[in-house]
């Protein structure tokens, strides 16, 4: 990487320290987020908290390295794609439970058994929770950070 | 087999359309394919309403329990006679609009937006249809915020730079508005420990016993009041739908305060009861004296409107009045007087914006001088205008003479005979700024831009006629509307949506 193109979103960050500690921190702060994520059905978390963890990530990039490095790492097309992704996964969940023969959400219908189907179903919709919210906060963020001054 | 499953699982299909429908057009992205994909699902939308209304002659109410969870611990969709109504006033004004949207949009919207023009349209669709079909007090605050959000980017996405701050002006009001509402309804969790409504609404403490529920009542009211635009907290209605593009404000302006009157109607009805609302609480009262107030401040301030969106944007104001006072007068003739007018103005006013809609495509401006002599080049478009304002003024043959009608046989009914006076004198205020506009339409002589300009396409024509022929069908043939808000009314005394 060169040292204009780390200048190009007009951030200072040429600072070593910075740059280490966030590449550093970047992985683990992804790996949080799925944990919340997928966790979520047993301790505190879920899709919402877990979407805003890894938007987190990909801001903070975006931050220390610009906001057009972050863009190759999540393009923006990709990040909409990814927002409509989300609700079709969470509301998908709910055609296949009415397709099932049961009411809209009704997951235990889903699995084996009810426990399994309530299982399943919840962790697809929180899944689709954490994409939309991860995809639009990601949006907000390129929105604001690459508006034209 | 099909035609079963989908009757069975129609209140929440109704929702879940345009729901699923909503991300399907950001998929799309070309603006062609995104339209007629909404097109397509406006329609089916309006198809299940009508089937709901036709399913609830046979059941009084239907119930539908989302994820299979009984209420009060699940959340459940309640369609009664009200919300049946309500229901179809919204997606069949959401389904005409949509043809109307095609070239309008194209003339007003950057074509890169058209598809989150279309995404945002069928999400405030679904958040306006959500509203009204669930019984949960928790998920109508929920399916409000939807529509709200969605509105707030529908109106900032007119071409005139105003329209941000009318958005933005919108957006503080509707968030007040929001909170007031979710204040209310935690309120009523905290004393009820309840958040299904028909569920509340058993477990609320005798009337007056409580302090917690009239504060609850208070701020649901106030809420309610902004959200529908209630005189005198009406500031963001007529900048939102001035600068809002065409489609959108016809769209909204049918839709949304009405269902906000239908919030109203639910709180007061369904959970707080008649009984604590116009007894123990003076809401009657208040509801008669502010939509006094609005029918006649609104009307005078839209005479001396020269922005014709603006002036039928204040004309919106009054008319809410009329519901309102329907609902003041609170009885059975009277709430149902008042869900006939809802009805028949969400008809006139689409209508009448559609046609300002055209004239704006044509010639670029709302403003009353740039319309001098226009009938002469639109005459089509002219010609519903003045339909729809015959129907506003309330002149028989029209929908607003029904309104009025029953309006003023309720009134007296209720002993209350001042109203339905002041209901014919404020229509005389109607006569002043339909008036103009005709005026200057017919009897000027045509500015450039006026004779310049060319009928407005067909595809905009027509589902202006559409509105504009409805409201003079059911101002000829009434049976159907007076029947239905009558039974939907006799439903609401009883404590049924």
């Amino acid at each position: 990487m060169t040292e204009s193109s780390v200048r190009e979103g007009g951030v200072r960050s040429s600072n070593m320290v910075l740059r280490v500690v966030c590449k550093l921190l970047i992985p683990f702060i992804m790996l949080f987020a799925l944990y919340v994520q997928f966790h979520g059905d047993y301790g505190p978390g879920g899709g919402f908290q877990a979407g805003v963890i890894f938007s987190a990530a990909i801001i903070l990039y975006g931050l220390i390295f610009g906001v057009h490095n972050a863009m190759r790492v999540a393009p923006p097309k990709v990040v909409r794609v990814l927002i409509a992704a989300g609700v079709l996964l969470y509301a998908g969940t709910g055609v296949a439970s009415l397709l099932l023969g049961a009411n809209f959400l009704d997951y235990d219908v889903l699995g084996h058994e009810a426990v399994e189907g309530q299982h399943l179903g919840i962790l697809l919709i929180e899944f689709g929770v954490g994409t939309t919210v991860a995809a639009v906060m990601t949006t907000i963020y390129f929105a604001f950070a690459s508006r034209q001054r | 087999m099909i035609a079963q499953f989908v009757s069975q699982h129609l209140p929440a299909l109704q929702v879940v359309v345009p729901l699923i429908a909503a991300p399907v057009c950001v998929l799309l992205r070309r603006p062609t394919l995104s339209w007629l994909f909404a097109l397509i699902v406006t329609w089916i939308c309006f198809a299940m309403s009508i089937a709901l209304l036709i399913r609830l002659e046979s059941a009084g109410t239907i119930v539908y329990e989302m994820g299979g969870w009984p209420a009060p611990w699940g959340i459940e969709y309640r369609i009664g006679m009200t919300s049946a109504i309500v229901l179809v006033i919204v997606s069949g004004i959401g389904s005409v609009v949509m043809p109307y949207a095609k070239a309008s949009v194209a003339a007003e919207i950057d074509p890169a937006r058209h598809y989150l023009f279309y995404t945002c349209y069928l999400l405030c669709l679904c958040g306006l249809l959500g509203v009204v079909a669930t019984g949960d007090a928790f998920n109508l605050f929920v399916f409000l915020e939807i529509s709200s959000l969605s509105s707030y980017v529908l109106i900032g996405l007119g071409r005139d730079r105003r329209a941000l701050t009318a958005a933005f002006q919108y957006l503080v009001m509707g968030t007040i508005g929001a909170t007031s509402i979710v204040i209310g309804i935690g309120l009523l969790y905290l004393v009820t420990g309840s958040l299904n409504m028909a569920d509340i609404a058993a477990r609320l403490p005798e009337p007056g016993t409580n302090r917690t529920v009239l504060v609850a009542f208070a701020f649901l009211g106030l809420g309610a009041a902004l959200k529908l635009a209630l005189f005198p907290l009406h500031v963001w209605l007529p900048a939102a739908y001035t600068h809002a593009p065409s489609a959108v404000t016809a769209f909204l302006a049918a839709t949304a305060t009405k269902v906000g009157v239908y919030i109203l109607l639910r709180f007061i009805f369904t959970v707080f009861g008649a009984t604590f609302a116009f007894t123990t609480m003076p809401l009657d009262a208040m509801l008669l004296a502010l939509a006094v107030a609005a029918m006649f401040v609104a009307s005078a301030i839209a005479i001396f409107q020269n922005n014709v969106k603006r002036m039928l944007a204040y004309s919106s104001v009054a008319q809410i009045g009329y519901m309102v006072l329907g609902i003041g007068i609170a009885t059975q003739a009277g709430v149902a007087a008042g869900l006939i007018h809802l009805f028949n103005h969400a008809l006139m006013k689409g209508g009448l914006f559609m046609a300002i809609g055209c004239v704006f495509l044509r010639t670029g401006s709302v403003r009353l001088e740039s319309m001098s002599g226009i009938a002469r080049t639109m005459p089509w478009t002219m010609a519903a205008f003045v339909l729809g304002g015959l129907s506003l003024i309330g002149v028989p043959l029209t929908v607003g003479f029904i309104s009025k009608l029953y309006l003023i046989r309720a009134s007296f009914e209720a002993g209350l005979w001042p109203f339905g006076v002041l209901v014919v004198l404020s229509s005389l205020l109607a006569v002043a700024y339909i008036w103009r506009v005709v005026e200057t339409a017919y009897f000027r002589e045509p500015t450039a831009e006026a004779a310049r300009a060319t009928e407005a396409p067909l595809s905009m024509l027509l589902p202006t006629w559409v509105l504009i022929g409805a409201c003079v069908y059911f101002g000829i043939d009434a049976e159907l509307t007076v029947d239905t808000a009558f039974r939907a009314a006799a439903a609401l005394m009883q404590a049924n949506p």
